[in-house]
């Protein structure tokens, strides 16, 4: 089967929904685990890396979680697939690089996805829309401890599991959320809110980890000890930020509509003129402005227009799908043309922003700031 | 701005990478980002373009990885070959053995890195230690009722089993 066929369009994969998907983007529990008796994929020479990844994928092919799975070595997928699986959060950049020796399985709601020979010989991550970290904590425990019965993984008592970077040795777990933050970007509040995040000892990336500016307004909260801290301590600790992550970016939004509703109406009218009607335009640009056209919609700006269609247009503007819509091979510029096209068609049926916010009556004009 | 390779043309592609919690960017023009192979976003290491330009390997590498006790460049893993150098300069281990082999100069950087220097979280079923930790669980429970209940004697008699369980060293299983 090829990756084309398996994966859900990106229409469907844009109407998965979850608790609290108007902020909190998605969840992910991700485990990094190794066998005893190899070295790490970094480390290990190609007939070692062969052996694992055999071992490995018959173990995890095996469970029933994994019926009907795409499971493949990373040497048959083209450089395409790689990237498409990159946009989807499915694999990440580093596993993209790799060829012979690493593979992969993900299961058929795409929900679980298991890198084999990453930078550890089991990356397995449970992935959902909305904040569902506790639910997926124990999604990724039993599909672990399933797996356990087939392997014998490295751990010792004192260090807990054994992986390749020190960073994520114990319990080998990285709980994340990711965010759409536009209201703290407004208020020019986030760097603060990243700060007190970090004082927690949670990291706060972009939306591919890529640094601190994060495209579209998107943010990856996540914790990075692993030894010293029990799972649940941490799923705990994490899902309490996100809770409060929540309520501050919606005081943020309502503040923004309170004090300054010219500046958000004008963001938001100008993001749509240009996403309209451009005749070129950057992924980077598109992201930020869809950013900006999904908040409108969550403050009720564009009504009758859902927002599945801005994620989904997140994600078929982005590099790797857009190119493969084409057989030959796009140049940076030829994408910005084609991406622009296929906004201005698509946000065609998409009338432009009410002028006012609901409930908001006559023309409200920004206060002026408080001396 | 202009390409960080020919600098001859303006960049039209801007990378940013994050490795080791260390950012890194370059900008470089159309031709030399497909000369470059970055244009296919197979995925690619931003350290090692930075190093063939010659960017000092310092910056690319420098992490919070690095051992804060300097570590004897001789010592070596004895199942996979891996030394205190390799270490230094990939950030990652060669074995899960390389935890032992390494200890000393780990015990450091752990505690630096992370909130304690021992497992607090899952431990697998087959594993003996997990025999311990839940004797341990099931008399802190025993040892909490005890206290609500106010029968001191028992708690005490509790308290110091579980310190006797807690002070056995940790059956390591061997491969």
């Amino acid at each position: 089967m090829t990756l084309d066929s398996f994966l859900a369009s990106p229409s469907d994969a844009a109407k998965r929904s979850g608790p609290n998907d108007r902020i909190v983007l998605s969840s992910r529990v991700r485990l990094a685990r190794n066998l005893r008796g190899f070295p790490f994929p970094g480390w290990a020479k190609k007939g070692d890396r062969l052996k694992s990844l055999e071992i490995i994928r018959e173990a995890v092919s095996g469970l029933p979680q994994m019926e009907n799975a795409f499971a493949e070595a990373m040497d048959n997928l083209n450089p395409l697939d790689k990237q498409i699986l990159v946009e989807r959060h499915l694999i990440s950049r580093e596993h993209a690089a790799k060829t012979v020796g690493s593979g992969l399985v993900i299961s058929k709601d795409e929900s679980l996805c298991v890198m084999i020979n990453e930078e550890d010989h089991l990356r397995m991550q449970a992935l959902r829309p909305g904040l569902q970290i506790r639910q997926l904590w124990q999604v990724m425990d039993e599909f672990d401890s399933a797996l356990e019965k087939k392997l014998d993984l490295a751990f010792n008592s004192k260090l807990g599991y054994l992986t390749a970077c020190p960073t994520n040795v114990g319990t080998g777990i990285r709980v994340s959320a990711m965010l759409h933050l536009p209201g703290l970007v407004l208020a020019e509040q986030v760097n603060q809110i990243i700060q007190a995040v970090n004082k927690l000892g949670f990291a706060v990336r972009g939306l591919y980890g890529e640094g601190t500016e994060a495209l579209g307004n998107v943010f990856q909260v996540s914790n990075q000890m692993t030894l010293g801290e029990g799972e649940i301590e941490i799923v705990e600790r994490l899902s309490k930020v996100v809770a409060q992550l929540i309520e501050h970016e919606e005081n943020a939004r309502q503040k923004q509509i309170e004090k300054s509703p010219k500046t958000v109406l004008n963001h938001i009218g100008r993001a749509y003129g240009i996403l309209a009607n451009a005749h070129s335009i950057s992924s980077k640009e598109t992201m930020n402005l869809l950013s900006l056209m999904r908040l409108g919609i969550d403050l009720g700006l564009f009504p009758g227009t859902d927002r599945n269609l801005m994620d989904e247009l997140f994600l078929i503007t982005q590099p790797a799908h857009l190119q493969k819509n084409y057989t030959e091979k796009l140049s940076a510029e030829e994408r910005d043309l084609l991406r622009a096209d296929m906004l201005r068609d698509r946000l065609l049926k998409v009338s432009r922003p009410i002028p006012r916010f609901p409930g908001a009556e006559g023309t409200t004009l920004d206060k002026p700031a408080s001396p | 701005m202009l390409c960080d390779v020919c600098k001859k043309n303006e960049a039209t592609v801007h990378l940013t990478q994050i490795v080791e919690n260390k950012m890194q960017t370059i900008d470089l023009c159309e031709g030399c980002s497909k000369a470059k192979g970055v244009d296919d976003p197979t995925g690619f290491s931003l350290a090692s373009l930075l190093v063939g330009l010659g960017v000092s390997q310092e910056e690319s590498t420098a992490s919070a990885t690095t051992p804060a006790t300097e570590p004897s460049e001789e010592l070596r893993c004895g199942t996979c070959g891996f030394t205190a150098a390799d270490f230094k300069k990939a950030g990652r281990l060669g074995c899960p053995d390389c935890y032992q082999t390494f200890a000393e100069q780990l015990e450091g950087l752990l505690k630096t890195m992370h909130k304690g220097t021992k497992h607090t979280g899952k431990i697998p079923g087959s594993h003996p230690a997990r025999d311990v930790a839940e004797q341990v669980r099931e008399l802190q429970t025993l040892l909490e009722q005890a206290v609500q209940t106010e029968d001191f004697e028992r708690a005490a008699v509790l308290r110091d089993e579980i310190k006797k369980l807690k002070a056995q060293p940790n059956p390591v299983r061997t491969a």
